[in-house]
């Protein structure tokens, strides 16, 4: 089976990044359907994503999302730029703070990224995604590698 | 400690095969909100190199929890399942996941520490196709909060 994409018309060009650069912000916005949406999509159906009275009843303030949500989400930030969801060689976040979803009027998660760092050698790309939710982080040491054309 | 520590370098026989579906891989990234075409066009995945459509990179994770899950259903490591938060997670795509995969995985559990009483562990699934082909290697930590 081939691996090495033979098409590149699609994904951005090493040379046309630069350290610093900005990705264009996102918004996620996450409702309770949202929820219940990714716990059957990922089989993770801990029932503090999506049952109220439990979730209040083991101490957390309301539902929250799934770490692996916010984790999910904010990184199509970065595959939307780069252009091919493929080319992430390497992802790995830190759950600073629950994203908590009330009822009513859900949750915005707020995205952006950062390009860190960029190697020649390899046309790899290191983007700092920061994800914030009633003003808080909740991703921390946030990175996302993807190699470029 | 809520965990036992002698479980540290411990590594799980490999999983059942877990097989990779284009019907997953939609739904998945439906429900993170992945636009990318490349995830439910086999034609658009075709063009771009892969042999079907694949996944978003954190679909793994659906595949090492279920890894995960034998460490902690383990009566032995003693892990009060409704002590756990994620505290990390981290993935290492050596290719993407692709539709018709048959993966398996296989679990370590790479350190089992203490701090500020509560037990910190972390896992590292290595998946793999049967045919031995390293494919994705997801590492997680747990944190189980300490008794009040």
């Amino acid at each position: 089976m081939s691996t090495q994409p033979r098409d590149h018309t699609t994904v951005r060009a090493f040379d046309s990044v630069s350290v610093g650069d900005v990705l264009p912000p996102q918004t996620v916005h996450v409702d309770r359907a949202r929820l219940v949406q990714y716990a059957g999509a990922s089989l993770d159906r801990n029932r503090i994503h999506w049952d109220e009275p439990f979730a209040k009843k083991v101490g957390l303030p309301d539902v929250i999302a799934h770490g692996m949500f916010t984790m999910g989400s904010a990184v199509t930030l970065v595959t939307d730029w780069v252009g091919d969801a493929g080319r992430v060689v390497e992802y790995g976040v830190r759950f600073t703070r629950p994203v908590v979803v009330p009822y009513d009027t859900g949750a915005d998660i707020e995205v952006s990224g950062l390009v860190k760092s960029a190697d020649p050698e390899t046309k790899q790309v290191t983007v700092e995604l920061t994800a914030t939710a009633a003003g808080e982080k909740v991703l921390g040491r946030a990175l996302a590698v993807a190699r470029l054309d | 400690m809520p965990v036992n520590a002698d479980f540290q370098g411990r590594v799980y026989p490999p999983t059942e095969t877990y097989r990779v579906s284009a019907a997953k891989i939609r739904e998945f990234a439906e429900a993170v909100g992945s636009a990318d075409p490349v995830h439910v066009d086999a034609e658009v995945a075709r063009a771009r190199g892969y042999a079907d459509v694949i996944a978003p990179p954190t679909f793994a994770v659906l595949i090492a929890q279920q890894c995960d899950a034998q460490l902690i259903r383990d009566p032995e490591a003693g892990i009060d399942f409704s002590r756990v938060v994620h505290g990390e997670q981290r993935f290492t795509h050596h290719r993407p996941l692709t539709a018709g995969d048959a993966v398996i995985g296989t679990l370590h559990v790479d350190a089992v520490r203490e701090a500020g009483g509560h037990a910190m562990v972390t896992t590292r699934t290595e998946l793999a196709t049967e045919a031995g082909e390293p494919v994705c290697t997801a590492t997680s930590t747990i944190v189980i909060r300490g008794g009040e």
